[in-house]
């Protein structure tokens, strides 16, 4: 897929490293994004923007992230692991 | 911790829109003139957020049909359908609504919020998909968490966009239902539905089509967008509201769905809410005789949203990019829209204020809506009005000869 990544060969650490890379563009690097980031608390995201983060996150890694997912989604690991979960089905 | 302590951003958000100047979330309508006027602390004000599409909100024959099913049958139902019984104006509007509609069913709901609740969570499970488009309304939202079924946002108005996702979930079973509106409510754009169709018929999903905003309002019978597009044959379910042109309160959903009359049990938002008060279904049953006798109305409609949206954008606002009954007003940031807002109250113009994160793309709005009942002058009032707060807040630079006065 165009741009896309293959993760179902991808680790945790290049998902993960994919993902903070892709909310540093996101947010115009203005916060130190870390694994434990939480995005609605520390990235001032609103449940709006975080769902266009998973719209944004499904093409980038050829996945579907129902937002049905958002409940446990709060920092960025959780992010990373629902990828990755969600990728080997 | 307080039970309301997760709602701290929500009174920030909520304190900065108030500490500006009247509470846009409280307006109070001291008294209701006609569709487009009211008493606002204590000012005439022309009202332009109201939806009221074709103003019939006082139509004489509404209101007498209203009062006539008061005294015959009473102040409510009491009840629900499933226990209370259906009186004659449930069936009688339901009769209307699928022959206006060219369906085979017709159900009403208590409201339109309860309309989209009560079809998306009976119409899948936990082993469907649901497919909307990303603007859609909190409804909507609201619905699929009760449908359970795994929900797929797809980008606004973006057929190839949908058609990707569809094409992600192919290997998945289930069905798929694609959601989608008629006219957004929030920038007055409409779905490019033709396309969708298409993309529909592809991946052999479902497709029902929100049309709260353009039942009355697009199409040569006013039955919607779908009429507009000429693809109803494609749409398997039509919801709409009776909040909006129809002038009163309630839902409903039009089908031609084989076993369609099961979700009367198996829809827990219907099946489950006291069924509407027999006056408010005849006033609607007049607006549907009105909708469907005054075309008049609707071409009035489209000439006061033509007048007004062609006044804004030539004064320099930024618009919403089709001419609908809602003109939506971009406006820089939050703080903005509030102090804009209160301008237009304070020199009597009533309108919505939109906030991000209900609107799209984070912008901050000021949603007017047009009703058939506007007069050509107090349209020419509002949009002058809007200038006027421009001008004060420095957002437009008033005209060199305006100037020198």
């Amino acid at each position: 897929m165009n741009g896309s990544i293959a993760v179902a060969e991808a680790g945790y650490d290049e998902v993960l490293r994919d993902v903070m890379t892709f909310l540093n563009d996101q947010t115009k690097r203005r916060y130190e994004i870390t694994e434990s980031t939480n995005m609605a608390r520390d990235l001032n995201l609103d449940s709006l923007a975080v769902m266009d983060v998973l719209l944004a996150l499904e093409d980038k890694f050829d996945v579907s992230i129902p937002i049905n997912h958002l409940a446990e989604i709060q920092t960025v690991s959780d992010l990373a692991r629902t990828i990755i979960d969600i990728k080997k089905g | 911790m307080s039970l309301l302590a997760r709602f701290t951003h929500v009174a920030n958000n909520y304190g900065k829109a108030t500490a500006l100047g009247a509470n846009p979330f409280k307006v109070r309508m001291e008294k209701v003139i006609s569709p487009t006027e009211a008493i606002v602390n204590g000012r005439q004000t022309t009202l332009a957020g109201t939806h009221n599409y074709l103003g019939l909100t006082f139509d004489a024959d509404c209101i007498e049909a209203a009062i006539a099913a008061l005294r015959q049958e009473g102040t409510g139902t009491t009840g629900s359908r499933v226990a209370n019984g259906s009186y004659s104006h449930h069936r009688g509007l339901e009769d209307e609504l699928a022959e206006f509609f060219g369906r085979r069913h017709a159900m009403v709901f208590s409201t339109g919020y309860q309309a989209n609740l009560g079809m998306l969570s009976a119409l899948v499970g936990p082993d469907d998909h649901l497919v909307i488009d990303a603007d859609c309304h909190a409804s909507i939202y609201d619905g699929c968490k009760l449908a359970g079924a795994k929900v797929t946002r797809f980008r606004h108005n973006d057929p190839a966009d949908l058609e990707k996702r569809l094409r992600r979930l192919a290997a998945e079973g289930g069905n798929k239902l694609i959601v989608i509106e008629g006219i957004y409510s929030m920038l007055g754009d409409e779905a490019p539905l033709r396309e969708i169709v298409e993309v529909k018929k592809k991946y052999g999903a479902y497709l029902l089509v929100d049309e709260a905003h353009s039942v009355g309002v697009l199409g040569e019978r006013g039955r919607g967008l779908a009429e507009a597009a000429g693809c109803e044959a494609d749409v398997d379910f039509v919801v709409g509201t009776f909040s909006k042109s129809f002038g009163s309160v309630g839902g409903f959903c039009v089908s031609d769905m084989e076993g369609f009359d099961l979700l009367r049990v198996a829809s827990r938002p219907y099946t489950f809410t006291a069924s509407l008060p027999p006056s408010v279904m005849a006033s609607v049953r007049a607006a549907l005789k009105a909708l469907q006798e005054r075309p008049e109305l609707r071409r009035k409609l489209h000439d006061n949203a033509a007048l007004l949206y062609g006044e804004l954008s030539r004064s320099g606002f930024t618009l919403g990019p089709v001419v609908n009954p809602i003109v939506a007003v971009r406006l820089e940031d939050p703080e903005t829209a509030i102090r804009f807002w209160n301008g237009l109250l304070e020199r009597g113009v009533y309108v919505n204020l939109a906030l991000p994160p209900a609107t799209p793309n984070g912008w901050s709005m000021l949603r007017v809506s047009v009703s058939a009942a506007h007069s050509a002058k107090q349209l020419m009032h509002i949009a002058a009005v809007f200038r006027d707060v421009a001008y004060d807040l420095g957002i437009l630079e008033m005209p060199v000869r305006a100037a020198a006065f």
